[in-house]
């Protein structure tokens, strides 16, 4: 690991400030990930701002919504009596990420903010234009099992990893952050973005900015809702491709329907136009062929993860059944409802 | 813009581990790990992977378990950490410590230290009621030598043993 001066930020202002001033640094929460990037040196901040002694550990409750600290941990995340029941979906896509000693020590925020798990970023031998801008991808035509299917570019086809930002996509949640010229908020499907000619940026902060916390309005389905994950091993394992569904159903009839799909792209991938293929309409085969035509209809296999297409088709499959059938994805149950 | 070297500092941390307090001065980029095994030779809890992918380093922090080769010692300043050193001794061993043996839980003992302190977490935050159940949450812990039948047997044994004193 290289070497590093660390600052323990006093209060957000602080953190900013210094994120601000220092090109090279790095905020770290849980460190479940910036530790494992620093010690490839992919990640080597100048500086690091420790900002675990702020007050962004809260999970605040009200009649419009809740509101998620940056800080809460993965976990108390997952067993929140109000999130099971507001965001079942939320809880249970958390459950189904990395393992339970990582989700104690893991972030909201952190999660938010993860870096792709592309071999080749992670790899300092390799050309990666995400780790260093400019000098190739060394995925493309490479090995590219985990790769993305879906709104990849020339210049980057690596995913975003996390469970948790897929039901957040799924649930339209707002990221709250705070930066140099103050506060804004910004919808979770403008968070991330594609990665274009600059995978180097994940998502949309600007510089010196962070994320103070998540909001998520209202309530979601108690009951007709699934996160449905498929990967190489049954647990502690990243997602080939997940999906996380949310539907509204009434007297039988979708009313709502968010979709939205893990390890497919560069960013939890929702498609707003092939939802309105659902609603309306009862739940039904027909339905779902129609969506899942429309939702795939771009997607484009890199040779080693061809197989992602039928895999995304199965996944949206099973998990609008369970969903339509309120029988949810339990995350230790792992026979097929 | 080229940005000053770094001052190579340590920085004061005060750790309560094992019941017994430490005022150290800690390089910012050890982790947590690195300092129990290498400054506190608390060889106990062990490095499979270094990276979280792995268990066998797993520790309680303030009576929560996580692993300690992806924390920062610094993170952590003002702690409980509890080891596999702090749970038992051979004489008087934590009843964790206890259905591993009596299940012979374990091969070559390398992930054991990772196992007991991750199951004596899994029984603390008490969402572990089925067997399902208690494989998913103890799925953080790898085990080369396959031990892991043995292993839910052992943590099995204790949720039961607890839910038993619970009941009377
Ligand atoms: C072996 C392994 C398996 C895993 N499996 C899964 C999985 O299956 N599913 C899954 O979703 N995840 C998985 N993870 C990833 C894990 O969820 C992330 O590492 C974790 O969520 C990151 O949170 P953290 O608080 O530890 O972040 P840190 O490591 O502290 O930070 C991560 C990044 O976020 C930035 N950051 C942190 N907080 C903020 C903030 N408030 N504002 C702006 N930027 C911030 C940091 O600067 C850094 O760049 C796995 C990790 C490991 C090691
Ligand atoms: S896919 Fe993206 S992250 Fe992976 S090597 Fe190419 S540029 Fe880097
Ligand atoms: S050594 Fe920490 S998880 Fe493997
Ligand atoms: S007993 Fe050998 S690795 Fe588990």
């Amino acid at each position: 690991m290289k070497r590093f001066d660390y600052l323990k930020a006093g209060s957000v202002a602080e953190a900013v400030s210094a994120l601000a001033a220092h090109p090279k640094a790095r905020l770290i929460a849980g460190g479940t990930n910036l530790v494992d990037l620093m010690k490839y040196d992919v990640e080597a901040p100048g500086l690091l701002v420790d900002i675990n002694g702020l007050d962004l550990k809260r999970i605040e409750e009200s009649e419009n919504g809740t509101r998620i600290g940056a800080l809460v941990t993965n976990s108390d995340l997952a067993y929140h009596p109000g999130i099971n029941r507001r965001f079942p979906l939320l809880a249970s896509a958390l459950l189904a990420g990395a393992s339970p000693q990582l989700r104690n020590a893991a972030t909201a925020g952190g999660n938010l903010n993860q870096r792709t798990r592309c071999y080749y970023f992670y790899d300092t031998a390799t050309r990666c234009n995400k780790r260093q801008p400019g000098s190739g991808c060394d995925a493309i035509g490479g090995v590219t099992r985990i790769h993305a299917i879906l709104g990849a570019s020339d210049s980057c086809i690596a995913t975003h990893p996390s469970d948790m930002c897929v039901a957040l996509a799924a649930l339209d949640a707002v990221v709250e952050v705070e930066g140099p010229n103050g506060r804004r908020d910004i919808p979770i499907l403008d968070y991330h973005r594609l990665p274009g000619e600059t995978p180097e940026r994940d998502n949309t902060l600007s510089p010196g900015e962070m994320v103070l916390g998540i909001r998520l309005e209202g309530e979601a389905s108690p009951r007709h809702h699934t996160y449905l994950k498929l990967r190489d091993r049954l647990s502690y394992a990243f997602a080939l491709v997940s999906a996380a569904v949310d539907l509204k159903i009434e007297d039988g009839v979708v009313r709502r329907a968010r979709v939205a799909l893990g390890g497919v792209a560069h960013k939890p991938w929702r498609d707003l136009e092939a939802e309105s293929l659902l609603v309306g309409r009862v739940p039904s085969a027909d339905a779902t062929d129609a969506f899942i035509a429309r939702l795939l209809s771009g997607a484009k296999g890199q040779g080693g993860n061809d197989f992602k297409i039928t895999l995304a088709e199965r996944v949206i499959r099973r998990a609008l059944r369970q969903a339509a059938a309120g029988t949810p994805q339990l995350q230790h149950e792992k026979a097929i409802a | 813009m080229p940005s000053a070297p770094p001052s190579l500092q340590t920085v004061p941390v005060t750790l309560h581990i094992n019941g017994k307090r430490h005022d150290l001065d800690v390089a910012p980029w050890t982790t947590l790990l690195d300092l129990l095994r290498e400054e506190l030779k608390l060889t106990g809890t062990k490095k499979g992977c270094d990276h979280g992918q792995c268990g066998a380093c797993t520790v309680l922090v303030d009576g929560v378990r996580i692993n300690s080769c992806l924390s920062l010692a610094v993170m952590r300043n003002g702690a409980e950490i509890t080891t596999i050193e702090g749970l038992g001794t051979p004489e008087r061993m934590h009843p964790m410590q206890r259905a591993f043996v009596e299940h012979d839980a374990l091969q070559c003992g390398y992930c054991t230290p990772g196992q007991i302190c991750s199951a004596v977490g899994l029984v603390a935050e008490g969402h572990a009621e089925s067997r399902a159940e208690i494989r998913e949450l103890m799925s953080g812990n790898l085990c080369r030598c396959g031990a892991y039948t043995n292993i839910a047997d052992a943590v099995e044994d204790v949720l039961n043993q607890q839910q038993k004193a619970a009941a009377e």
